[in-house]
């Protein structure tokens, strides 16, 4: 025997002993993702890959990407780098169903949707992202976003939010208002004033931004006070809920923001209003009453309805925060979950990463990284693991840190839509 | 001769549909390690012991990294040991 056929052979028993694919063991069933962001579109390729029958249901031809939005909008980046479509998700064999689900009926197991069909399913996986709520803060509705953009869902949103601040004139005053806890990207607002600081300090330096935030402390604090610090004084005015930060209305005729002790006449408005889950959540029965789906850690199994499970943003996650990355992993744990429930196996107690970088200027990165797990039936931190960026760290680290992000983005894009 | 034929037959269903079943925390590494050419390192091609001694190193803090140092400290010699075994043999 040859060393290369002793291998072959060696490797034909380590096969052997390893678990079987799930095809194999017997995973059988019709599988129903609804959405078709970073935590759906997951979940649909190991399903499929897995050998199910899956059926994407997403209305949208092209997703806009949410990280790295914040770079088009400071004019770092085209658009055209957010937008991602379904033609690999298809050639891999997964259903695209264009059009949005209306109803869920948990009992029965069937979603209907928009065109009218409906689609029967064994496991139901909903990553439907987040709605902004336009009856949270007064003055601030559909209509009003269209004069004073959220820019929290990418697409047309950004491109307004790019385009207003191209348009200003020096001298302006930008107002970026941050809502309270909880809500998607938890670092994003900051990475957001720091790259319009940047953009306002290199193109129209006579300008101001003001942060006005509906809390006091928040993700990476630290490190971006102190970028804020040494790169941008004079032009990046944070104010926190304690210094009467919290913006209680606005007024988009009138371009005004204001809080309860000061109101603030603004040349571009950014209001990042409060959130929820998705409205299909609410209607499928799997939001609670704070708006968000609370899961089981383990198989991301909503606790209020059986046989639909929830990732990305609208699940209740623990200390996982609301990201693309975390999306993604949960993703892959769910579906995995899926096809071993389908199976008929328990499925075992995951962990699951996040990481998630921010830019404070171009070339300059830093990040925060957590792992979980699920304790006392919530995903936790694992204690002594996780943690943001050093804050002396020098400028080669956050170079490199700004370079992994830009390779992040890439990988994650190209796993999930490629 | 038979059992030759099964065990192959196992092998090519192993490398064409991986198991469902991932050890804890294997299947979120794919987020950032991707293919070659980025400035994440890829992990492909790259053994088990060459992965997990990577995790033990950033685990105990002998070798310099910025993320990697804060996620190896979230798993166990014999977590990270796993998450290797898996990801040298094709895991994603």
């Amino acid at each position: 025997m040859t060393g290369i056929g002793r291998r072959a052979v060696l490797a034909g028993l380590a096969a052997a002993t390893l678990p079987r694919p799930a095809v194999a063991q017997g995973a059988r069933g019709r599988v129903v993702v609804v959405g078709g962001g970073f935590g759906g579109a997951t979940a649909a390729r190991v399903l499929q890959r897995a050998g199910l029958s899956v059926t994407l249901v997403e209305p949208a031809e092209t997703y806009w990407a949410c990280p790295f939005s914040n770079e088009v909008i400071a004019g770092l980046r085209p658009m055209a780098a957010q937008g991602f479509g379904y033609e690999a998700l298809r050639a891999r064999g997964v259903t695209v169903a264009r059009t949005s689900a209306e109803a869920i009926d948990g009992a029965g197991r069937r979603v209907r949707l928009a065109d009218g069909t409906t689609l029967d399913y064994d496991r139901l996986v909903v990553s439907p992202g987040i709605a902004l709520r336009f009856d949270a803060l007064a003055g601030y509705d559909e209509a009003a976003a269209q004069v004073m953009p959220h820019a929290w869902k990418a697409g047309t949103q950004t491109e307004l939010l790019a385009r207003q601040l191209a348009a200003m004139p020096d001298g302006g005053t930008v107002v970026l208002s941050v809502p309270g806890n909880p809500y998607r990207c938890p670092p994003g607002p900051y990475e957001r004033a720091s790259l319009i600081a940047w953009y306002l300090k290199t193109r129209k330096p006579r300008a101001k931004l003001i942060v006005l935030d509906a809390k006091d402390t928040f993700s990476k604090q630290r490190l971006f006070e102190q970028a804020w610090k040494a790169l941008y004084p004079g032009t990046l005015d944070y104010v926190p809920l304690a210094g009467g930060g919290q913006v209680v209305s606005v007024d988009s005729r009138a371009m005004t923001v204001a809080t309860d002790f000061e109101t603030t006449r603004a040349d571009v408005a950014c209001i990042i209003p409060p959130q929820r889950a998705a409205p299909i959540a609410a209607a499928a029965g799997i939001a609670d009453r704070s708006g968000w789906c609370p899961i089981d850690p383990v198989t991301f199994e909503s606790r209020l309805v059986p046989r639909i499970h929830v990732v990305g943003d609208a699940a209740i996650a623990g200390a996982m925060p609301k990201s693309a990355f975390a999306a993604n992993a949960q993703g892959k744990v769910c579906a995995e979950a899926v096809i071993d429930l389908l199976a008929e196996r328990a499925p075992a107690a995951p962990k699951l990463i996040n990481t998630c970088y921010s830019l404070v200027a171009p070339g300059y990165g830093i990040s925060v990284a957590g792992v979980y797990h699920p304790d006392k039936g919530v995903l936790a931190d694992v204690e002594g693991a996780g943690g943001t960026s050093p804050l002396d760290a020098p400028d080669a680290i956050r170079r490199r840190e700004a370079d992994y992000a830009e390779d992040w983005y890439r990988t994650i894009t190209s796993a999930v839509f490629g | 001769m038979r059992a030759g034929l099964l065990l192959l037959l196992l092998a090519s269903q192993a490398a064409a549909s991986p198991a469902a079943a991932s050890p804890p925390g294997a299947s979120s590494c794919s987020g950032c390690h991707g293919a070659p050419g980025g400035a994440v390192p890829s992990l492909a091609g790259r053994t088990a012991e060459d992965i997990a001694a990577a995790l033990a190193a950033f685990r105990a803090g002998t070798r310099p990294a910025t993320v990697m140092t804060r996620i190896a400290k979230g798993f166990s010699d014999e977590e990270s040991r796993a998450i290797a075994a898996w990801l040298a043999g094709g895991g994603r």
